[in-house]
């Protein structure tokens, strides 16, 4: 049986948040009598994650997705509940804990600006103990699967942003952690870019079966890498569970292009009991549910006289917008 | 690549304060009401400029700004306080600096002469230790002080405060020995003259109260290291990772 690798229960975070109002006489009251409130970003969540899944964390922004896992990886103390990962409590980090978690975050680097990415890593091989033999081999394997090399020795301020987030990968992973956090990952990177990262990180995921969390807004990135998905509301889960579960609960209908030979044909279609969404002409749009788009497409193909037909699946980030606002989601 | 060369000669050419202070003394005659002689107070100028160089720190500035910028993040998750990076960034800073100062040194034997001096080895070597006695005093201080970055989210001007005694009680614009007895017992109950005046008077050949000093150093090291870390750790427990 798979074991849990993070373990969350009632977990709630708050911040102490100052607020002051405008102009002078604000700046004057706030100096003097500062007004602060707090604030629940995190409200008594609790999920648990097994060794080697993969696990997107979705929501809209402020939702409170960073700040979990940022409470996962120990870089900030939870306010109530329990967190355990790995069998520690990421907040007292200790190095046990520290030496098998990596925390990216896109456009944060850790890299030494002016000088190249090689010195980081031999730099962060240290931090992690690791001898110079070993270093080299993991620096070598590491740049093979990230296919970056000249790169390695070049000043990280003259690299490309894909290069440099590469670079930040290797640095990130030297030590071989077996639980990832990734903070959009794939922020500000070209398409070409963010599918190569993409294909490492499941490659990393494969080789390894390091248990990898993930935030993103790309919706490319969560459809690939992740089987399960957390959607964050307000601080609170509105849904855990499968990804496909969830698009077909969200998008339960698709819709199919018809062109008829006629529009003869098209008028009889329109008469036949399906949904017609439009018709232009011989083209009719109908939608059909989900679970009988088989048999539907059977009948149509069967008794209908086609030229073509399409099937238009609907926008990922249209349907996973829907829960980004949506407070709660039971499938 | 010669921005960098630039910079470092900058880094050593900004220090030049105490040599400002020794023409302000030596044209003002500021030194006979107190016995010091022109030869013995150059040399000390010329020390407490060297000393500067080796214990010069700004950690608080570092940090502010990787506290800000959300740099310290992924600095946190590792299993390395991440003040050992700037420890190390500064010691790599003072070796680079180091034949710039000579450099200076070398112009100012040529316009002193007679103020050339070989100190003996024992001298030079309990010298050096005492700056770098200095210099951990200066990091400890300026970290406890960029610790603050947890609560306040400016902690460089706090080290502003810091900045007027350590400039007036450091010995960098006037030796310790210059002030009136009364406020020299209150100064020496201070880290701030082990910071220059002491090492630099041990290295010019000044009388100095050797064991004194060093003790001193030591001990103002054992108290504030204890500081830094109650500070770090309650410190990192208020943080927010803002900025990331």
């Amino acid at each position: 049986m798979v074991q849990n690798i993070i373990d969350v229960k009632n977990l709630s975070k708050s911040f102490d948040i100052s607020s002051k109002e405008p102009g002078l006489k604000g700046t004057i009251k706030h100096f003097f009598r500062r007004k602060t409130k707090s604030l629940k970003v995190i409200k008594d969540i609790s999920f648990e994650i097994k060794e080697g899944e993969i696990v997107g964390f979705l929501g809209a922004n402020g939702a409170g997705k960073t700040t979990i896992l940022k409470m996962l990886c120990g870089l900030i103390y939870p306010s109530e509940g329990s967190i355990l990962v790995s069998g520690h409590l990421p907040y007292r980090r200790k190095e046990n804990f520290l030496k098998n978690v990596t925390l990216i975050m896109g456009q944060k680097q850790q890299l030494i600006w002016d000088l190249p990415p090689i010195e980081s890593f031999y730099l962060n091989a240290s931090i992690y103990d690791l001898d110079k033999f070993e270093a080299k081999k993991r620096i070598k394997k590491l740049s093979e699967m990230l296919e970056i090399d000249e790169e390695l020795f070049i000043p990280v301020r003259k690299l490309s942003l894909g290069q440099r987030m590469k670079s930040e990968l290797l640095a990130a992973l030297i030590h071989e952690p077996n639980i990832l956090f990734l903070d959009e990952p794939t922020l500000g990177l070209d398409i070409n870019a963010q599918r190569n990262l993409r294909k490492f990180l499941q490659k990393y995921n494969q080789e390894t079966n390091a248990t990898i969390c993930l935030t993103s807004h790309y919706m490319k990135d969560i459809t690939s890498l992740c089987k399960r998905v957390i959607c964050v509301h307000e601080g609170s889960i509105s849904y855990d569970g499968k990804l496909d579960l969830l698009l077909k609960k969200l998008s339960p209908v698709k819709e199919i292009l018809i062109v008829c030979r006629s529009e003869k044909d098209a008028i009889k279609l329109v008469n036949s009991g399906f949904t017609v969404k439009n018709k232009i002409k011989n083209e009719i749009t109908i939608k059909i549910e989900n679970n009988s788009i088989t048999s539907s497409l059977k009948t149509i193909l069967n008794n209908f006289e086609i030229e073509d037909l399409f099937i238009n699946e609907p926008p990922i980030d249209e349907v996973i917008g829907k829960v980004l606002i949506k407070k709660d989601y039971d499938i | 690549m010669l921005e960098y060369r630039v910079e470092i000669a900058l880094w050593a050419i900004s220090g030049i304060i105490p040599f400002f202070m020794l023409n302000i003394w030596t044209n003002n005659n500021l030194n006979e009401s107190l016995n010091i002689s022109d030869l013995m107070l150059s040399r000390y100028f010329l020390c407490a400029f060297f000393v500067r160089q080796f214990s010069v720190v700004w950690v608080v500035f570092s940090f502010e700004e990787d506290s800000l910028m959300g740099k310290v993040s992924p600095y946190l998750i590792q299993p390395l306080n991440p003040f050992f990076r700037y420890f190390a960034q500064h010691l790599a800073e003072q070796i680079t600096r180091f034949p710039f100062a000579l450099i200076i040194a070398f112009f100012f034997f040529i316009l002193n002469p007679e103020s050339i001096w070989i100190p003996n080895l024992s001298i030079l070597l309990l010298s050096i230790v005492s700056t770098f006695l200095s210099f951990l005093i200066q990091f400890l201080i300026q970290s406890i002080v960029a610790c603050l970055c947890f609560w306040t989210e400016k902690a460089s001007s706090i080290e502003r405060l810091l900045f007027i005694p350590t400039l007036f009680l450091s010995g960098l614009l006037a030796p310790v020995v210059s002030f009136p007895a009364y406020v020299k017992s209150w100064i020496y109950l201070t880290p701030f003259p082990y910071l220059i005046d002491f090492p630099a008077n041990l290295l010019s050949g000044n009388k100095t109260n050797i064991s004194g000093g060093l003790s001193m150093q030591i001990l103002w090291i054992f108290l504030l290291f204890p500081l830094f870390k109650k500070i770090w750790s309650e410190g990192t427990k208020k943080y927010t990772a803002m900025g990331s």
